[in-house]
């Protein structure tokens, strides 16, 4: 904190100059703000306002810069100092485009832009420029897990790309799933016949490239380490371990097919000629082999008539089985309905569904089935009963509402059963199950061995997929640097996953180059700013540990928590958990904040002028804050906004300080939580508002009514809500009164 | 051995098939994909009576219901509105269809006899071949008189106010039961309709054997 | 010379004497005044209309518009043919498509056709007497002879199925076509835009063989009619004319209402509107008389 120079500019631009008395602005930054040097300017954006700024910085020693104009979200190119410490106060979405430009709502405003003012120049006081990550790994290389369709398109793009690859099969042969199929689901014009699956072609190109580097029969035996500077053993047959340095990751582990054992009222298990869709395939391809008719199982007799159940074992209702829809096995059917029509047209081929779910071009596919003869029926199937060597079907016909419908002598009846993802170790599980017996069940084998201290896989969602932001950020599991791609992420075909791959290679690559920059991934990518953490004041109580959502946290031996930066978000969900605040971030901590809540004029409780102070998310609250203002509606003047990184970022002595001082309630704004999450830190709103769900206490020792702090989910399209909940919020603490605080 | 039993022998339990080739647009019954759209636009679908709109029917057919599906008296309800054809989603032609499969269930003998709309149609058709051009009044009249002399005077006492009204307004000719308008040729329509009929039947007979 | 020549093809409900007979009257007019010269297909036989099917088949019901097409070309070459009839105009331009789609069927077409020593070269043009109006001449044109607008009226336009669907008028839409509503507009009378039952089906031939469910539609076309204010209801289809006007009285004792609304053709309304009298318009020829065209046909016409 030695030499530290303030400056503060205020632009009288975009009509704030009119609206603001911008002299009046100025000398509270210089009687309030304590600033030495404080100029308005008529549009600080334009070159000559920046041009001022910059020869303030080189001729006056300027060292931390105070912008009391736009929205901290506009301008953000102009006003780019990324030497120096930069703070900026609201005026224009925060506070002029908010309220109507009245006579007797001028003063409010005005009173509205002073506090903005004031509390801009206490954070960029408290703030320093963030001078980087230093412990940052240079390696290029990418590692993928899994052979399969996903994995080898990953390879090949990144090694395009120009990015060495470690790809590791746990099998002997590249292919995975699609190297057992017969045919695919047809991706070209015009999308009438199964095709060939192209796994051939994508295994040659990957043996044929010298920058990809295959381990067959192999498994990873540890990873340690972060983005950049990944440490990878992998364990091959042999009992050999080779190390591998590497800069990210991406985890192709694909899916097994649901265990159609699970399914004995369908006939799983019960009989060889009923079979599930890759007991199919495999017929399919040895009759390829052979004559090229498909022969029923029990006696090798030439199959007649074929009946495809779909969903089975897949959205269920009951919770015994999956719930969800594995989106592939609709089409997977018509193709292999196809395999018996465009061999033998006489072949009866039935395809009992519900909802036939062909999305795209499938609908394509499905009328050529149509045409083929293939015949569709709505219908819901109750039992498989095999007998010798055929099966009787009984189903409930949905559209002649026929309970007790049946198709006999079926010579093969093939169970369309969904997929389940190969994530590895359910860690939540394992530490839920783990907190409840105190004993560790059997679980799956682990896939990437992490050696982090939050579990060696990476975190599930609840039906087993590797969890990601579904909408914003779909490749990027909760450990930085790991991508997932592929079925192991969701549900999907072949088309789909290579997609996939796709994404989640170039994501990759991303990654391992901020890496190398100390700069963070999404959703602050470029923030060279991370958690700084003063030890001596640690208690040891792991709170940071184990709330990191990104498992960025290590501990040493003597439990102490050990940041891996290049692993970090910078949530801030540390900062927010810490109960001794010894948790920071050079531009972000428990005093940038605090300091601006402190900053805040209190009237008297005689003034009938409230304060409501809201703590909003800077990923949706506040972006639909600033889009309230550019549709120009109005909101109470009373409140006072400041960005928080996440919910989770909050900490409570912020609510506590703030009511302390006299404001009379508290708005946290912050994105939905739970298995539906919209966070952009995935877990973060959810960690933040358990921790806040304790404040009622607080609350209760101070004696203040429930109603003083609110919590509210918001999503960035509450443009017109926000503003109603605001003034909804700010009428009712009228009804309970002011705070008692005030004036203390 | 009846035309009925003759092709229920040829197709044996593969109805839809027989439908492909015996019925008018008939091989557009496969491509159904079961939206129910037809069903929801069919005007008549709004009045208790209808037995199967066209979705029901067309899945009947894939689910080889033969019997049913002949015997209903579902396609002689249909009012040739077009509703269902410009609606469906699969482009089927559906009117058509429900009237080839009226068609064919009337060439079997299996349409349900005193269906009266199967039976207007019939009559309608040997009204206007018989002379080429249609005449009303023997139309209605054969209506009204297909279940028998008594109950022809009631139906037609029924509608005496409409024919009242129609005549009065030069719209129905009383003279028309005896003669009223026609071709000149004749002959010629007849001999043309015989060589359709001819060719028709030879060539569903051909796709029987094929 | 006319301005505007075609093949007509009246079809058997336009006959003298038969259920649209005012119809052809009040077109004949029309066609005065609007310089279009219609000349009958001789010895035109009936289309087969759609409800003919149990017996028809599919190659006699086509063999049967072919005939008429065969007829036209030969004695009236290069002549579209205009139909007023819906179902015939529909019935003749399916038989045009399926035979132009269908080597075989029209190879099997011409066979029939020998029997009768006719025969097809050129497929002709199938038009709706509505499409003639409105792509041939246009609403201006249209327009620009109407000497007594019909003031004051309210017409609802009942475009029902058979013009719409599936071919339709081109440029319609066939969930809410407008060219019925822009012709009321024409004639000066308020149209009714949002008359919602305007594609409604009449019921067809049900309307003869199976009454309680055709005048349940019948009913509903007509009550909506009412509710939206129309004084009458305009149709450009013979057998929608026919079955929402003549059924009104048995609806009544059907359902208790109290129906009593004229059911006009476009032509007729035309005639009216271009001075033409009760008898050009054939109003008499009403079931349900048109009280308000009849005064407006007594009164002078404006030049
Ligand atoms: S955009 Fe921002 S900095 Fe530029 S003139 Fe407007 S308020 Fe001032
Ligand atoms: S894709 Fe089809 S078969 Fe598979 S779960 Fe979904 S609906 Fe069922
Ligand atoms: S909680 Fe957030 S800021 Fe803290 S270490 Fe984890 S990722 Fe980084
Ligand atoms: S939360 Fe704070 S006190 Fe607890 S272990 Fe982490 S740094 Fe130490
Ligand atoms: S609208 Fe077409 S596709 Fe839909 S159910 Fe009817 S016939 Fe089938
Ligand atoms: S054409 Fe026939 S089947 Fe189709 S909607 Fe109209 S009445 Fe129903």
């Amino acid at each position: 904190m030695a030499d530290i120079k303030v400056a503060a500019y205020i632009c009288k631009g975009c009509g704030l100059g009119e609206r603001l008395d911008t002299d009046a602005l100025v000398k509270t930054a210089q009687k309030d703000g304590k600033v030495p040097l404080a100029k308005s300017h008529e549009f600080l954006c334009n070159a000559d306002g920046v041009a001022m700024i910059k020869n303030d910085i080189a001729n006056e020693g300027v060292t931390h810069i105070m912008i009391g104009a736009c929205s901290r979200r506009a301008k953000t190119e102009a006003f780019h100092f990324p030497e120096h410490a930069v703070a900026r106060a609201n005026l224009r979405e925060g506070v002029v485009w908010i309220r109507p430009d009245t006579e007797e709502a001028r003063e409010t405003t005005q009173e509205m832009a002073e506090d903005y003012i004031r509390m801009g120049c206490a954070e960029v006081k408290a703030m320093t420029a963030p001078a980087g990550n230093l412990n940052t790994g240079g390696s290029k290389t990418l590692l993928v897990v899994g052979g399969g369709v996903t994995g080898m398109t990953t390879a090949i793009e990144a090694s395009k790309t120009g990015y060495p690859v470690v790809l590791v099969e746990k099998s002997g042969a590249l292919g995975g799933w699609a190297g057992k199929l017969y045919k695919r689901t047809p991706v070209h014009e015009p999308y009438k016949s199964p095709a060939d699956t192209g796994v051939a072609d994508l295994v040659s190109q990957v043996q044929a490239d010298s920058n990809i580097k295959v381990y067959l029969n192999a498994t990873i035996a540890k990873t340690d380490g972060a983005p950049g500077r990944f440490v990878v053993d992998v364990a091959t047959e042999s009992g050999a371990t080779h190390t591998e340095d590497i800069g990210a990751i991406v985890q192709a582990t694909g899916f097994t097919l649901y265990d159609m054992n699970k399914l004995p009222e369908l006939g799983g298990g019960k009989s060889p000629n009923v079979v599930d869709q890759a007991g199919l395939e495999a017929l399919a391809a040895a009759a390829a082999e052979g004559d090229g008719v498909i022969r029923r199982p029990s006696d090798g007799q030439p199959v007649k008539s074929v009946v495809f159940v779909q969903c089975a074992g897949q959205r269920d209702t009951t919770g015994q089985h999956l719930s969800y829809c594995s989106g592939f096995c609709c089409n997977a059917s018509i193709k292999q309905a196809m395999y018996f029509k465009d061999t033998n047209p006489a072949v009866d081929t039935t395809i009992i569904y519900t909802d036939l779910r062909t999305p795209g071009n499938g609908e394509d596919f499905y009328r050529s089935a149509q045409e083929k003869g293939v015949i569709f029926t709505k219908g819901k199937v109750a039992e498989v009963l095999p007998t010798g060597n055929t099966s009787t079907v009984k189903f409930n016909d949905l559209i002649l509402g026929d309970t007790d419908a049946a198709m006999v002598d079926v010579d093969l009846v093939v169970l369309a059963t969904g997929q389940v993802a190969n994530s590895g170790i359910n860690i939540d599980a394992l530490a839920a199950t783990a907190e409840e017996e105190g004993a560790v069940e059997v679980k799956p084998i682990s896939i990437l061995n992490l050696t982090y201290r939050q579990g060696k896989d990476v975190p599930q969602l609840k039906q087993g997929f590797t969890d990601s932001h579904f909408i914003c950020f779909p490749y990027e599991t909760r450990r930085t640097g790991i991508y997932t791609a592929g079925p192991v992420r969701r549900p999907m075909d072949i088309a789909q996953a290579r997609e996939d791959a796709t994404g989640a290679a170039l994501k990759a690559i991303q990654a391992l180059e901020n890496a190398e920059l100390g700069r963070a991934a999404h959703p602050r990518s470029g923030d060279l700013s991370f958690p700084k953490v003063r030890l001596e004041g640690c208690t040891q109580c792991k709170r940071c540990t184990v709330e990191c959502p990104f498992g960025a946290i290590d501990e040493d031996e003597k439990r102490f928590p050990v940041f891996n930066e290049s692993r970090c978000r910078r949530c801030g969900t540390c900062m927010g958990a810490c109960p001794v605040r010894v948790i920071s971030f050079e531009n972000y901590s428990v005093n940038t904040v605090g300091a601006q809540i402190k900053a805040v004029d209190i009237p008297d409780e005689f003034s009938e002028k409230p304060r409501i102070l809201i703590l909003a998310c800077e990923n949706d609250a506040y972006p639909a804050l600033d889009m309230a203002g550019m549709n120009r509606i109005e909101y109470s003047a009373y409140v006072r906004t400041i960005p928080v990184r996440c919910l989770g970022s909050v900490n409570t002595i912020w609510i506590t300080d703030a009511l302390n001082a006299g404001y009379d309630g508290v708005m946290l704004m912050g994105c939905k939580s739970g298995d539906e999450y919209q966070c952009h830190f995935v877990k973060g709103s959810e960690l933040g508002r358990t921790r806040l769900s304790k404040i009622d206490d607080t609350l209760k020792t101070l004696n203040l009514e429930s109603e003083r702090v609110r919590d509210l989910e918001v999503a960035i399209t509450d443009i017109e809500r926000l503003p109603e909940m605001i003034n909804k919020y700010a009428a009712e603490l009228v009804a309970v009164g002011p705070s008692p605080f005030k004036g203390f | 051995m009846s035309a009925n039993t003759a092709v229920a022998e040829k197709y044996r339990n593969n109805f839809l098939k027989e439908i492909e080739e015996q019925v008018e647009m008939g091989d557009w019954v496969k491509m159904c994909m079961q939206c129910g759209v037809c069903s929801g636009s069919c005007p008549t679908n709004f009045q208790s009576a209808w037995e199967h709109p066209p979705q029901e029917l067309f899945m009947m057919i894939r689910a080889g219901k033969r019997e049913e599906v002949l015997t209903s008296s579902s396609m002689w309800n249909c009012t040739s509105c077009y509703n269902c054809i410009v609606r469906c989603p699969r482009k089927l032609p559906i009117t058509h269809i429900m009237h080839g499969i009226a068609e064919y269930a009337h060439r079997l003998g299996m349409a349900p006899k005193m269906q009266p709309t199967r039976f207007f149609s019939g009559l309608f058709w040997k009204n206007c071949t018989h002379t080429g051009r249609v005449n009303e009044l023997k139309l209605s009249m054969g209506l009204y008189f297909k279940d028998g002399f008594v109950q022809g005077i009631k139906n037609g006492m029924a509608m005496q106010s409409v024919a009242l009204g129609l005549v009065k307004a030069k719209r129905l000719n009383v003279m028309e039961l005896f003669g009223g308008h026609k071709c000149k040729d004749q002959k010629g329509v007849h001999a043309m309709l015989k060589k359709a009929y001819e060719i028709e039947r030879s060539r569903k007979t051909a796709k029987m054997a094929g | 010379m006319a301005k505007h020549e075609y093949a007509f093809y009246p079809g058997c409900s336009s006959q003298k004497g038969a259920s649209a007979s005012n119809y052809l009257t009040s077109v004949e007019s029309m066609c005065k005044t609007l310089d279009v010269k219609l000349t009958e297909i001789p010895d035109w036989n009936c289309c087969g209309a759609s409800i003919g099917y149990a017996e028809a088949g599919e190659l006699p019901r086509h063999v049967l518009n072919a005939r008429n097409f065969a007829l036209s070309e030969q004695h009236l070459p290069g002549q579209e043919i205009v139909a007023t009839c819906a179902a015939c105009w529909l019935g003749a331009r399916e038989t045009r498509e399926r035979l132009t789609h269908s080597d075989t069927l029209m190879a099997d077409t011409r066979e029939a056709l020998k029997e009768a020593g006719l025969t097809i070269n050129e497929m002709p043009n199938v038009r709706h007497m509505v499409e003639v109006l409105i792509e041939d001449l246009g609403f201006e044109e249209m327009a620009k002879h109407v000497v007594r607008p019909l003031e004051g009226v309210k017409i609802a336009g009942y475009v029902g199925c058979q013009t719409n669907r599936p071919f339709g008028v081109a440029g319609e839409s066939f969930e809410n076509p407008v060219y019925l509503d822009k012709m009321v507009e024409m004639v000066g009378a308020e149209s009714i835009p949002e008359y919602e039952q305007k594609v409604t089906c009449c019921g067809g031939a049900l309307a003869f063989s199976e009454p309680e469910k055709a005048q349940a539609q019948i009913k509903d076309i007509v009550e909506s009619a009412y509710d939206h204010g129309a004084d009458m209801i305009v149709t450009p289809c013979p057998l929608c004319q026919a079955n929402v006007e003549i059924y009104q009285g048995q609806i009544n004792k059907r359902y208790g209402t109290k129906f009593d609304i004229p059911v006009m053709y476009y032509s007729q309304l035309m005639v009216v509107a271009y001075g033409g009298s009760a008898k050009d318009a054939a109003l008499n020829g009403q079931v349900i008389k048109a009280r308000r065209l009849e005064e407006i046909a007594a009164k002078p016409v404006k030049r």
